[in-house]
């Protein structure tokens, strides 16, 4: 099978591969797939506290739609709010990289990799709000921005 | 001397014709290009004596005591699909039951697939770890309604050779005929039909430096005679087993290939063993966490199929994309199952995502081992640094103790 230039440039050269800190609160981890299946995304997001994406990284063990589905997702993802980056659909990853049928359940695995990355962050900032506004006596230990 | 790319590591898959064939075979497509069945001109009589010489040319190589045991067909899958469905036809007054392993080819499972729908029963023989079928098993496996048993000489991913004297021994002495589709392992690892009691083998000329689109069935003519209903109607070629005009210059071809095979193999062999374990010991020295699947000890000796750890095999390939090998993950497969051979052999699904094949041949040269496993070591490196599993491995984390979700 012959893979689209655009997977071949995101495969080649991907953007923001790497790591961030999955217990800084600001950062929402989304890990998706099943090493038995041949795909697994890690997909990573650091918001600011005005809900904008400032920085996504990830790491993925798949074939090379899944690498360049990933690479391509952390792109559309830095600058976005959080809304936007929920309107982001599978549909619209197959649309830029040109995937095949047999390859679409990798832009799948990628929205998956986001909706999860999203809820994460959104787990922790409501879990801090809560410990913010239930016991607003205690004392809060708000990590250093 | 420069590497050529790219670099073609695929040879169970299939082989370039050797330059001595396509010399041999030229003739044959404008000046000698008779009908092997026209019996009254020299154009004919030249073809015929032509297509006997290379069927004394193949029964060499495999050890057949006549030529005429030998039966040309389109290629292996149709000697596979004439020998299954030919001798249960004509022996199904005799028993209905059928032995074969987990780990044969397609074009054996599909066949015994289709004897099972028109009644037959099949016996589906599991391996063990090494991908070796135990001869212990085909003797428990037995019954008086079997009628054959088939299993492969090596596998085509695994390159691992089966023990067929041991299994010819048993099926000689239970009176049960014994087909080996022997693809792969022909010129390569030892095969005799005469000393390993073979009774029916399939071989194809493309995979050792003929041409595609030609094969051959060994059938034995004597102690015992075996006997087949022939699958394809016509003309009554090859002594009614295969009707259809004789493809002559692929046959002549197949003749000259076996024949080089025959003189240039045992010589051939030792060098590519030599290459395959200096890929291998590259390899498995430079990069942690890579599984060697299959027997080192009964492999041929062109097969090395590697399982590098948390990464997927079809990116693997795109990295490497200028070395033609192979992959048994799900993603190079229509499928989308990980090699149903590996996971016989109870390699997990993840390594099986992450196995390469590398079948070397004939032409590959020393550079081009070396160019190969600089390449590879690299390009594993590359991907693991963007595997979430690598990490994680890194971070004493056992994967197996995460709840991934199937998908």
């Amino acid at each position: 099978m012959a893979y689209s230039n655009k997977v071949i440039d995101h495969y080649e050269n991907p953007r923001n591969v790497g790591t961030l800190d999955k217990d800084d609160p600001n950062v929402g981890t989304g890990l998706v797939g099943a090493p038995a299946c041949g795909d697994v995304m890690r997909l990573q997001i650091r918001v600011s506290d005005e809900g904008v994406i400032e920085d996504a990284k990830f790491k993925t063990f798949g074939c090379g739609s899944a690498i360049a589905s990933s690479s391509l997702a952390t792109e559309w993802l830095k600058g976005k709010t959080v809304e936007e980056a929920n309107t982001i659909r599978n549909t619209m990853i197959v649309q830029e990289l040109n995937l095949p049928p047999v390859k679409v359940h990798c832009s799948v695995l990628a929205e998956d990799a986001i909706k999860s990355a999203i809820e994460d962050f959104k787990r922790k900032r409501s879990a801090r709000h809560t410990l913010e506004t239930a016991a607003p006596a205690m004392e809060i230990v708000v990590p250093a921005k | 001397m420069a590497i050529q790319l790219p670099i073609y590591m695929d040879n169970h898959a299939t082989t370039p014709v050797d330059p001595r064939v396509i010399e041999a075979m030229l003739p044959y497509f404008n000046q000698k290009f008779g009908n092997a069945a026209s019996r009254s001109h020299v154009f004919g009589w030249t073809a015929e004596e032509s297509v006997s010489y290379a069927r004394e040319q193949i029964a060499k190589l495999i050890g057949a005591e006549s030529e005429k045991e030998i039966v040309f067909t389109s290629g292996a899958t149709e000697s596979d699909n004439v020998a299954l469905k030919g001798i249960a036809e004509f022996y199904k007054d005799k028993g209905d039951h059928i032995i074969t392993s987990v780990v044969e080819h397609k074009a054996i499972l599909d066949s015994c697939k289709r004897l099972e729908k028109e009644g037959y029963r099949v016996t589906y023989l599991g391996v063990g770890k090494d991908g070796r079928v135990d001869p212990d098993d085909v003797k428990r496996a037995i019954t008086d309604r079997t009628i054959l048993v088939s299993i492969m000489l090596a596998n085509n991913e695994v390159g691992t050779v089966n023990p067929i004297a041991e299994i010819g021994k048993i099926t000689r002495e239970r009176g049960v005929l014994f087909h080996s589709d022997a693809v792969q392992g022909v010129g390569k690892v030892p095969f005799d039909v005469q000393k390993m009691n073979v009774d029916l083998a399939s071989v194809t000329a493309h995979k050792m430096y003929g041409p595609k689109g030609v094969g051959a069935l060994y059938i034995r003519r004597s102690r015992p005679r075996v006997r087949l209903v022939a699958q394809m109607d016509g003309g009554g070629h090859e002594r009614g087993v295969r009707s259809g005009t004789l493809n002559v210059p692929g046959i002549v071809g197949f003749g000259k290939a076996a024949d080089l095979m025959l003189k240039e193999g045992p010589a051939e062999n030792a060098r590519i063993l030599g290459q395959r374990e200096h890929l291998r010991k590259r390899l498995t020295s430079s990069l942690e966490e890579v599984q060697l699947n299959g027997s080192l000890e009964h492999r041929l000796p062109g097969n090395l199929n590697l399982s590098f750890a948390f990464v997927e095999g079809e990116a693997m390939m795109m990295a490497i994309k200028d070395v033609a090998v192979s992959s048994g993950s799900a993603c190079t497969s229509a499928s989308l199952e990980p090699s149903y051979v590996l996971r016989a052999m109870g390699v997990g699904e993840e390594l099986a995502h992450s196995s390469i094949r590398f079948g070397i041949g004939r032409f590959n040269t020393d550079e081009e081992i070396d160019y190969v496993a600089d390449l590879v070591t690299a390009s594993v490196r590359k991907l693991r640094e963007m595997s979430p599993l690598y990490e994680m491995h890194k971070e004493g984390i056992d994967l197996k103790s995460i709840q991934w979700a199937a998908h």
